[in-house]
């Protein structure tokens, strides 16, 4: 329960930011690192909770990205409309690459590897399609209303995102409390024991990915209403794919508030890093290179590992 | 209960079971004894589901589970364990036994609370907070038997859950697998401690080199040349017999 009013409480306090602060740059960072935290629960969800570790989350967000792009464009269906539309495109593609993978009993690297490919065909399709733009990618119609999913100011974007985030709280909390949660983590600490155990792995893990991917999707549909644009190296590229994983492994896998904690850490290093460095190209992303590094090695468990040692540590 | 007719499965050219029938009465301790190699916990992965075999049928309850998942089998009624104890080491005690409890409770406070209960009957009531992986090989194999138990089988499989403890935890363990017998639960279990086959179980089934060799109580099993050859070599239950007529004269 108590990770639950945490939730709510950090919730409520961000829905009051826009009213205290103003600045674009500010509520921009916040925005951005709510979208991060978003991927980043995502992918959580299969990984963190399910142990099955994906490096082609593009897949779902670019699909979710362009299912509610196109439907825009092509055929002028409301934003809003398009994004309960993308969710479930994105759930479907990860029905299909989870049915695929997890029926042949990738696991590992190996899950890795097909779920880099599958995104890797994503963006070669899209790339190549009429129907997605081809390599010049589509450009969703201004409209600035929030009627059409366009706001503005950066407010009601953060509205959205915060409520997006809020979700894939809620369902990492559900995932720490429920039957369900607790024969995800068990196929993840081990399969063959929780199958005796009666847990139909692969049900679990097929019901895993269309949960993460579908929240990966509703990621890809939200940047194309802040950005407007999409194109299939922004859509399909590895750069999501590691965003998505990057925040949980820094922050902590499995856990809660693991995304939160890792988006909003290198979400700051990012920004230290540019500021301080900013005149030398190049030499921020160094230094990045360099913190991630120690912070792998370092912190296994990621920043909430840290913090529980340090708990545990603390009578 | 269990019956498995003419049961065989190779790897290669290795026949690991080779035609293999057996029977598990309900309401016994049926043990299940033999050379390392000789096919046991194979024999026990065709059982449970996870291997499906070459040639041959598994029945249970009267009805054909051959080649049935695992996670099938389980909600049928039969868990088994395994000789390697692999708890889910990031989870505590009481949320590994709660994965078995989940298996007839969707609610997670009801599993927890059955999971307390469980841990009781194995003597883990006190680690029900610890995490899995600090466990000691001994406690190790209760929470293999409690998780397995929590899923309230009407058959369990044991494989090996004696095997590494010391003689104090092995007369520890045992009152437990006889009182799991007691409550209902009909016990088929793999063995290397001979003491504790003697001691525990009414019938027991030795298989050598994938087939079965002899079957009977214990103490008739172990007297069987054929199984004393399987142990000890060939030639070794005359050896042994015109040593103990020497020892004798």
């Amino acid at each position: 329960m108590k990770t639950l009013y945490a939730i709510l409480v950090l919730c409520g306090a961000v829905a009051l930011l826009p009213a205290f602060v103003s600045s674009g740059v500010v509520l921009n960072l916040v925005i951005m690192t709510l979208y991060a935290t978003l991927l980043g629960q995502a992918w959580n969800i299969l990984a963190g909770f399910g142990g099955q570790y994906s490096f082609g989350h593009a897949a779902f967000f670019g699909t979710g990205a362009y299912a509610s792009a196109a439907l825009q464009v092509h055929f002028g269906v409301n934003a809003w409309l398009c994004l309960p539309f993308a969710i479930v495109c994105g759930a479907a593609v990860g029905a299909l690459v989870g049915a695929l993978s997890f029926r042949y009993g990738l696991r590992g690297s190996y899950f890795a590897l097909v779920t880099l490919a599958f995104a890797e065909v994503f963006r070669i399709l899209a790339n190549s399609v009429k129907f997605t733009g081809g390599g010049v990618g589509l450009l969703v119609p201004l409209k600035s209303s929030a009627l059409d999913f366009q706001f503005q100011g950066k407010a009601g974007f953060l509205y959205v995102i915060l409520a997006l985030t809020l979700a894939g709280f809620l369902l990492s909390w559900w995932l720490k409390h429920s039957r369900y949660g607790a024969w995800l983590t068990a196929v993840r600490d081990n399969e063959d024991s929780a199958a005796a155990l009666g847990v139909d792995a692969f049900r679990v893990k097929l019901q895993a990915i269309v949960i993460s991917a579908g929240l990966m999707a509703a990621g890809g549909a939200f940047y194309v209403q802040y950005f407007q644009y999409i194109d299939p190296h922004l859509a399909y590229g590895p750069a999501v794919s590691v965003e998505a994983l990057l925040g949980p492994i820094v922050g902590g896998l499995g856990t809660v508030f693991g995304p939160l904690l890792g988006a909003a850490a290198l979400k700051l290093l990012g920004e230290l890093t540019r500021n301080l460095m900013g005149d030398a190209p190049g030499v921020s992303l160094m230094i990045y290179g360099a913190v991630l590094i120690a912070m792998v090695t370092f912190l296994p468990r990621g920043i909430g590992g840290l913090f529980q040692r340090l708990a545990a540590k603390a009578p | 209960m269990l019956q498995a007719r003419h049961v065989s499965i190779s790897f290669g050219g290795l026949k690991a079971v080779d035609d293999a029938s057996l029977a598990v009465p309900a309401g016994s301790i049926t043990s299940l004894i033999g050379p390392n190699g000789a096919g046991k916990s194979t024999l026990f992965g065709i059982l449970s589901g996870f291997l499906e075999p070459d040639a041959g049928s598994v029945s249970f309850l009267g009805q054909e589970v051959t080649g049935l998942a695992p996670h099938r089998i389980c909600r049928l009624g039969m868990t088994r364990t395994f000789q390697l104890a692999q708890p889910f080491a990031g989870q505590t005690v009481r949320e590994n036994i709660a994965v078995g409890s989940h298996l007839h409770r969707a609610q997670r406070k009801a599993a927890l609370a059955h999971a307390e209960s469980i841990a009781l009957r194995v003597g883990l009531s006190g680690r029900l907070d610890r995490p899995a992986r600090d466990l000691t090989i001994a406690g190790r194999k209760r929470l293999e038997l409690a998780r397995a138990l929590a899923t309230e089988p009407k058959l369990l499989l044991l494989d090996e859950v004696l095997a590494g403890l010391n003689p104090q935890e092995v007369s520890e363990m045992s009152p437990v697998i006889r009182s799991i017998r007691d409550g209902g639960v009909t016990v088929l279990m793999i063995e290397h401690v001979m003491q504790a086959v003697m001691n525990l179980s009414e019938h027991t089934w030795v298989l050598n080199n994938g087939q079965l060799i002899a079957e009977g109580k214990p103490a008739d099993v172990t007297r069987d040349p054929r199984v004393i050859e399987a142990y000890l070599g060939r030639g070794a239950a005359e050896r042994l017999r015109t040593s103990g007529n020497e020892a004798h004269a």
